[in-house]
């Protein structure tokens, strides 16, 4: 009833053409930013934006990323977490070499280098796909890991092998407050955001897509294999290395590479799946829910157990976190195996024609 | 030698990738949790039923542990598997990537997370061998040569069973094309169980004889991760693959860190293995021994 197009004309390309063809999605998305930006700073506390808003917009960002090289291009890569180990040390190292460098030209510096390995580790995609491409990008992460904890000249040849950065300022605005890290993080990911919307409805974005439904037919009708899926590969890894930058810049402060490991990598991909694949709004859905789910399970399974009158050890509570995790996980490509924004896009169809049945 | 390990774990791949088309990230996890289950019960079946031989309380728990890996195979199929026929690969992915947190977490709900010796009274002596063929012969670890038998011997039982029964046969079949053989009347459920069984049991093996070795905990699950360079090497298809690559990483491993290692700064056994896999790659998309990929439009 509330939700209708009906009298929106497009009398023009432009208005056929802009991202939200519906008025009400237009103002619903405008508030949602208005929100995100204003309201949620009045309203989070500290724990709120340290430990759950914080890693959720920057895990958004980077499942993003994944999201455009899986969802869109079909390419199933395990190596994410050492694209982000990539953009956080690269950055690191641009921020500390060069003096007086910008924190936001050492981030994108960061997502440059990680492109660069992100493409290099994306050839073999040309030869190989599905589970074959999914193993072969695990030879990144593994190369990365070791890269970074073994070679000196990343980490700045400090003993401990972990790097730390603070005092981060862009254009004299200091940014250490949670609050002024949120927005800070929040404005990477609304810009991004955009640019990947603007990609993915672009022709580089129909490459992918017609690369993802079949690749053989794809190239018989003209596109070039390499090409699609080479800057598939770019444009996901710098947004990855980006997010990386930002998780080790502004959410950690001081980092080792075990904070980029495979668990990262596969963390982001469950977010990817569970989000729902080649969709932009999936990447949020899935890094709210897997950023929020183990924070809900670890406060809510001693509660539970109190409840029942049953003392839970704090071991017995990561087991069990482990065990609901997988099985959620499970049960979620089952009941959904298109993703939350599978629910999302089936709920705006009720809504359209909410309070008819058809 | 190791080699010889990693295709035991590559073997449990191979044979779940063959039937049922999932690549199954879970066989790390079920490698620990065979394990815990074996050093576990070899634990408490002495105590539980008072047998003081140490031979027959190792073989009553490889029997319960073995039974537990049935359960566990009935489990996956009845609540995971059968709810996503049809899907693509990756969200069957996922799902086996869901089944190893959990059985991480069950593993050490129910067994506990501390360490765990398995003894199953493996000798650890070093060894010469073939003296008589060359001087000096070549020093081994008894316990390695043990290893290799063991898995050899897997190994030889794994191929008469898929030659020779008639459930191997039915096994092939399915592996073959799901349709054709559930169209001829075989099961496709129950063997999706056996198979998950049959890579139960070779998780357990595998696990008893890392166990063994390195001491059951959870960096186990890494072993997984190290021997998915040996699949790709050897074609995913493929159980000789799986044995040859699983040699041919194990040995690259060691020959790396020996020869290059000391230039670069040592540790890189741990993606020497996907690097190689990755080059291979290049040139055999389909692996040594893997079928052919033939693409259709």
């Amino acid at each position: 009833m509330f939700y209708r197009e009906n009298g929106q004309f497009k009398t023009s390309y432009r208005a056929d053409q802009q991202i939200f063809p519906i008025a009400q999605d237009r103002w619903v998305i405008l508030a949602f930013i208005a929100f995100a930006f204003i309201g949620v700073p009045m309203l989070a506390d500290e724990y709120m934006f340290r430990a759950i808003l914080i890693p959720f917009l920057i895990l958004a960002l980077a499942a993003l990323g994944v999201n455009i090289l899986v969802g869109y291009c079909g390419q199933i890569s395990l190596g994410s977490g050492a694209f982000m180990a990539v953009g956080a040390y690269m950055a690191y190292n641009t921020y500390v070499r060069i003096d007086g460098m910008p924190v936001i030209i050492a981030l994108l510096s960061g997502g440059f280098f990680a492109t660069l390995v992100g493409m290099f580790f994306g050839i073999p995609s040309l030869r190989v796909k599905g589970l074959y491409l999914a193993v072969a990008t695990l030879a990144a992460q593994f190369f990365c890991d070791w890269a970074f904890l073994r070679i000196g000249w990343f980490t700045n040849n400090t003993a401990s092998g972990s790097v730390s950065v603070s005092n981060l300022a862009v254009l004299g605005w200091t940014i250490d407050t949670p609050v002024e890290k949120y927005l800070f993080c929040l404005g990477f990911l609304v810009v991004f955001t955009l640019l990947a919307k603007n990609l993915v409805r672009s022709a580089i974005g129909r490459e992918w897509m017609a690369i993802r439904d079949m690749d053989v037919a794809a190239a018989v009708i003209g596109i070039r294999p390499m090409y699609a899926k080479l800057s598939a590969f770019a444009v996901s890894s710098f947004i990855i290395g980006v997010a990386g930058g930002l998780w080790g810049f502004v959410h950690l402060g001081s980092w080792e590479p075990a904070a980029f490991s495979i668990d990262r990598s596969f963390q982001l991909l469950f977010m990817v799946i569970i989000g729902g694949m080649g969709s932009i709004m999936g990447s949020f859905f899935g890094a709210a829910f897997i950023v929020v789910l183990p924070i809900f399970l670890n406060q809510f399974l001693p509660a539970a157990g109190a409840l029942v009158g049953v003392e839970i050890s704090t071991a017995a509570v990561s087991h069990t976190e482990f065990m609901v995790f997988g099985a959620l996980i499970v049960w979620f490509l089952i009941v959904e195996p298109h993703g939350l924004a599978k629910l999302w896009s089936l709920g705006k169809q009720k809504l359209r024609i909410w309070p008819f049945p058809h | 030698m190791a080699g010889m390990l990693y295709s035991l774990v590559a073997l449990g791949f191979v044979l779940i990738y063959k039937a049922s088309g999932v690549f199954n990230f879970a066989q790390g996890a079920m490698v620990l949790f065979a394990a815990l289950a074996m050093a576990r019960f070899s634990g408490w079946v002495p105590g539980w039923l008072g047998i003081e031989d140490k031979f027959l309380g190792n073989l009553i728990a490889f029997v319960l542990a073995g039974a537990l890996m049935f359960v566990l195979a009935w489990l996956i199929e009845r609540l995971v598997l059968r709810h996503l026929v049809n899907q693509e690969g990756v969200t069957l992915l996922m799902a086996t990537l869901g089944i190893t947190y959990f059985l991480d977490g069950l593993g050490q709900t129910i067994f506990g997370s501390d360490i765990y010796q398995i003894d199953v009274g493996m000798p650890k002596d070093p060894i010469f061998l073939f003296e008589g063929t060359f001087e000096g012969g070549v020093l081994v670890n008894l316990e390695d040569v043990y290893a290799a038998c063991v898995a050899a011997l897997l190994v030889a039982v794994l191929s008469l069973f898929f030659q020779k029964t008639a459930t191997g046969r039915a096994l092939r079949a399915v592996a073959d094309d799901h349709q054709a053989a559930q169209s001829i009347g075989i099961p496709l459920n129950r063997i999706w169980v056996i198979v998950w069984f049959v890579a139960g049991i070779t998780a357990l093996v595998a696990g008893i004889i890392w166990g063994s070795k390195l001491g059951v905990q959870f960096s186990l699950t890494t072993v997984a991760l190290r021997a998915l360079p040996v699949i790709i090497l050897g074609g995913l298809t493929s159980v000789p693959g799986a044995i040859i690559g699983g040699l041919i990483i194990g040995v690259g491993e060691k020959l790396s860190e020996v020869y290059l290692g000391p230039y670069v700064g040592g540790g890189i056994e741990i993606w020497f293995a996907y690097v190689l896999a990755l080059v291979f790659l290049l040139f055999r998309p389909q692996g040594l021994f893997g079928e052919k990929i033939i693409d259709r439009v």
